[in-house]
C-alpha cells in the first residue's frame, strides 16, 4: 500500500564502475503506483532480480533514490521497508514445518498468535497444501517448496508491496492457472502495490494492469499489453512482445516514405530523424496482408499452429514473418501489403513520430 | 535406486578388508591375546581368562583415570564446539581476509602434538617462559608443576589453542555452502540474528558439527602426548589420564596383562560412546 518513485537509480555490481557496460542496471526513472499491478518482462541477465532487490532493499543502489509514499527509503534497511519478496529460487526453513515456514514472518514480527493461525491456515489451503502442515519441510518437492515460498511472501497483510521474482517456474500449468487467479485476487483484497517478473509474457499480458519491459539494464516501456502490441518504443519490445515477434526491416526513410530494397511505402506522418541514425521500419506479423495486391515476396515456409498459419517468406532480401487465417488462402504469385496505420519507424532502435 | 547384487563387487573392497585386518584386527588381536594370559617371563604363557579385566575394573586407579578422561573431554568440547562456531560465522566470506584467516586458523593444525606439548611447556615455566614469567611478574600465582588446577587449565588451553581450528574449518566449509538467497529471505521475513543462526546456519553446519564433534571426542578422550610432555601425568596423578596410566602400565611396570586389558577397555569404551553420540545426533536429525 504504497506508492514506490525510483528515481535515477543505476547500480554496479562491481566497486568501481568504469564504462555504461559496468552496471546491471543503467538508469531506472520510474514510479510504480499505489496498488497497481506490474509485470516485469525482459530476458535473462537484464536486471529484473537486480531492480527487485534495491526496491526492497537487499541491495544498495550504486546512485540514485527510492521514495514510498514520497517517503526517502534509500538507506532503510529491508525490515524497515515492509515489503514481501518472493524470490526466484525457492527458499524454504529446512527444519520447520510447513505451517511454521508460513508463520515465520508474522511471528517475527510480533503479531497475535490467533491472527498468525487464522492467516496461515488460509494461505494453506490457498496454495493447496491443506493437509501438509505439520510435514517437515525438508523432504517437500521442488513445486511444494515453492509455493511455500510463495505463501511467505503473500502471509503478510499489511505489507507496502510484494516483489515476485518469477514466483510460479516449476509449478504445473493447471496448479499455476489457479495460484495466479488467487495472487490476483488477494492483490483485489489487499490493494498491495505489486511487481511480478516472468519470462511468460502471456502471463505478463495476462496479469497486469501495466507491463514493464527491461532490456540491458534499462527500462525500454512501461504500457498496457495493447501499447507494447501496437506501439513498441523500441525495437527489442517488438522482438519480445508477440509471437511472432514484429518484422523489424532495415529502411531509409525520405519524407513520409519508406523505402526497403525497391519498395516504397506510404506512412501517414513524417517521422524526425535525426541524420546518421540507423532507420529501420516495424510492423507486426498480424498487420501484413497477403494477397494479389502489392509487394512481391517469396514463401518459403508455412506453419500451421492451429488457430492460425504463420507464413514465412523472404521480402526484399529480408525475412518476414506474416499471420494469415486459418482459411487464408496464398495465391499463386504473392504479394503483400501493410496495414498503413500499425507502421512503426525506429531511429537507433527507439521509436518516433507518429501518434503514441 | 535399485541396487544389483553383484558378488563381484566383493574383489574391489578385498584390498582394503587385508589392509585393516593388518593395520587394525591382527594387532588388536595380539592385545586380546596379551589380555587374557599372564607372564612371568621366558615368554612362558600362562591362560588368565578375564582375571586382567576384573583387576583393572575392580581398580581405583582405572576409575579415577577414566573420570578424568570424561570431564577433560566434556570441557574441551564444551569450549571448542560454541567457539569453534562463533569463530566461524565471524570469519569473513569474501576478498583478502578469506585466505588469510584460512591459513591463519590451518597453522595450529599443522603442529605435531609432541611440539605442541613442548611450545606450551616452555611458554608456560615460571622461570622462563613468556607465560609463566608474565603471570608471575602480575602476581598470578601460576604454577602447573605443583598446582593439579594450573595444569589443567594448562592442558585446556593449550588443547583450545590447538584444535578449535579444526571445529572452526569444518563450520565455516558449512557455513560457506549456505546460498545467499536464505539471508536475503530471512531479512524480507524479518527474522533477527538470532534466527538467522537457528533456522538457517546451525542446520546447514549440522552435518561438519556432527563430524567436529566425534573427531574432538575421540581424539580429546585418548590424549596422551601434550599431559606426557607437559605435566607427565602430575602433580600427583592429577593429569593422568588412562592413555598415561596405561604407558606406565605396560613400559614403565612392563604388566602387559593388565596394560592389554586396559586398552582392550579403553578401545571398546571409545567405541561405545562414539557409537552413542553418532546415534542419538543422527536420530534427533532424522525425527525432525
Ligand atoms: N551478485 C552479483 N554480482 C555481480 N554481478 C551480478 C550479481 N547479480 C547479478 N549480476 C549481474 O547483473 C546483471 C543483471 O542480473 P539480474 O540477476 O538482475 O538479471 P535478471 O534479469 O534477474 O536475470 P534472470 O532472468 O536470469 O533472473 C547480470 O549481468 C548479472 O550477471
Ligand atoms: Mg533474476
Amino acid at each position: 500500500m504504497a506508492r514506490i518513485d525510483l528515481e535515477h537509480i543505476r547500480h554496479a555490481y562491481g566497486a568501481k564502475p568504469k564504462s555504461e557496460n559496468d552496471y546491471a542496471l543503467k538508469e531506472v526513472h520510474h514510479e510504480w503506483n499505489d496498488g497497481g499491478a506490474y509485470a516485469l518482462l525482459g530476458p535473462s541477465g537484464c536486471g529484473k532480480t537486480t531492480l527487485l532487490n534495491i526496491i526492497s532493499g537487499l541491495i544498495n543502489p550504486s546512485e540514485g533514490r527510492i521514495l514510498f509514499d514520497g517517503k526517502d527509503v534509500t538507506h532503510l534497511s529491508t525490515q524497515d521497508r515492509n515489503i514481501a519478496q518472493v524470490f526466484q529460487f525457492p527458499v524454504i526453513y529446512d527444519t520447520m514445518t510447513v505451517y511454521d515456514n508460513l508463520a515465520f514472518p508474522l511471528r517475527n514480527r510480533h503479531v497475535p498468535e490467533t491472527e498468525v493461525d487464522r492467516r496461515v491456515k488460509e494461505i494453506i489451503e490457498m496454495i493447496g497444501l491443506g493437509g501438509w502442515a505439520g510435514k517437515k519441510a525438508q523432504g517437500l518437492t521442488a513445486d511444494q517448496k515453492q509455493k511455500i515460498s510463495l505463501g511467505r511472501g503473500l502471509v503478510r497483510s499489511d505489507v507496502s508491496a510484494i516483489l515476485f521474482d518469477e514466483p510460479l517456474t516449476v509449478i504445473d500449468p493447471e496448479m499455476k492457472w489457479v495460484l495466479r487467479s488467487q495472487i490476483k485476487r488477494l492483490h483485489k483484497q489487499f490493494g498491495f502495490t505489486m511487481v511480478y517478473v516472468t519470462h511468460d509474457q502471456t502471463e505478463a499480458l495476462t496479469f497486469a494492469d501495466k507491463v514493464v519491459v527491461m532490456y540491458d539494464g534499462q527500462i525500454v516501456q512501461i504500457g498496457t499489453p495493447a501499447e507494447l502490441f501496437e506501439r513498441p518504443r523500441h525495437t527489442f519490445v517488438g522482438y519480445f512482445i508477440g509471437s511472432p515477434g514484429m518484422n523489424v526491416l532495415p529502411a531509409k526513410i525520405d519524407g513520409s516514405t519508406a523505402t526497403i530494397g525497391d519498395e516504397t511505402i506510404a506512412l501517414n506522418f513524417r517521422p524526425e530523424i535525426k541524420s546518421g541514425a540507423k532507420t529501420e521500419l516495424g510492423i507486426r506479423p498480424e498487420f501484413v496482408a497477403i494477397g494479389r495486391e502489392g509487394m512481391p515476396v517469396a514463401i518459403s515456409k508455412v506453419e500451421d499452429i492451429g488457430r492460425h498459419k504463420i507464413v514465412r517468406a523472404r521480402f526484399a532480401d529480408q525475412l518476414i514473418s506474416i499471420i494469415l487465417d486459418e482459411d487464408g488462402e496464398i495465391p499463386a504469385e504473392p504479394r503483400i501489403a501493410f496495414d498503413q496505420k500499425a507502421i512503426n519507424i525506429y531511429a537507433d532502435s527507439w521509436r518516433v513520430g507518429g501518434e503514441a | 535406486m535399485e541396487k544389483t547384487w553383484n558378488n563381484k563387487a566383493w574383489f574391489m573392497v578385498l584390498p582394503v578388508l587385508v589392509l585393516v585386518a593388518f593395520s587394525a584386527v591382527i594387532p588388536l588381536m595380539t592385545v586380546v591375546n596379551y589380555s587374557v594370559q599372564d607372564t612371568f617371563g621366558n615368554n612362558e604363557f600362562f591362560w588368565a581368562g578375564t582375571d586382567w579385566y576384573v583387576d583393572v575394573l575392580t581398580s581405583d586407579r582405572f576409575w579415577d583415570a577414566l573420570t578424568r578422561n570424561l570431564i577433560f573431554s566434556a570441557i574441551i568440547l564444551a569450549i571448542e564446539i560454541p567457539l569453534g562456531i562463533i569463530i566461524a560465522l565471524n570469519m569473513p566470506k569474501k576478498g583478502l581476509g578469506v585466505p588469510v584467516c584460512l591459513v591463519l586458523m590451518a597453522l595450529p593444525l599443522l603442529i605435531p602434538w609432541n611440539v605442541v606439548g613442548t611450545i606450551w611447556q616452555v611458554f608456560g615455566r615460571v622461570d622462563i617462559g613468556l607465560l609463566g614469567h608474565t603471570l608471575e611478574m602480575l602476581g598470578v600465582n601460576y604454577n602447573y608443576v605443583q598446582n593439579p588446577i594450573d595444569a589443567w587449565v594448562t592442558l585446556i588451553v593449550m588443547d583450545v589453542w590447538h584444535w578449535t581450528s579444526l571445529v572452526v574449518l569444518l563450520c565455516y566449509a558449512g557455513l560457506v555452502s549456505i546460498p545467499d538467497a536464505y539471508y536475503q529471505a530471512a531479512k524480507i521475513d524479518g527474522a533477527s540474528r538470532w534466527s538467522v543462526f537457528r533456522y538457517i546456519q546451525l542446520p546447514k553446519m549440522k552435518r561438519v558439527l556432527l563430524i567436529a564433534f566425534l573427531l574432538r571426542f575421540m581424539d580429546s578422550f585418548m590424549i596422551y602426548t601434550e599431559p606426557f610432555v607437559v605435566t607427565g601425568g602430575g602433580p600427583g596423578n592429577s593429569t593422568t589420564f588412562l592413555s598415561i596410566d596405561l604407558v606406565k602400565m605396560a613400559i614403565g611396570q612392563f604388566d602387559l596383562g593388565p596394560a592389554a586389558a586396559l586398552s582392550i577397555i579403553y578401545f571398546l569404551i571409545i567405541l561405545l560412546l562414539s557409537w552413542i553420540f553418532y546415534t542419538v545426533m543422527t536420530t534427533s536429525d532424522a525425527q525432525s
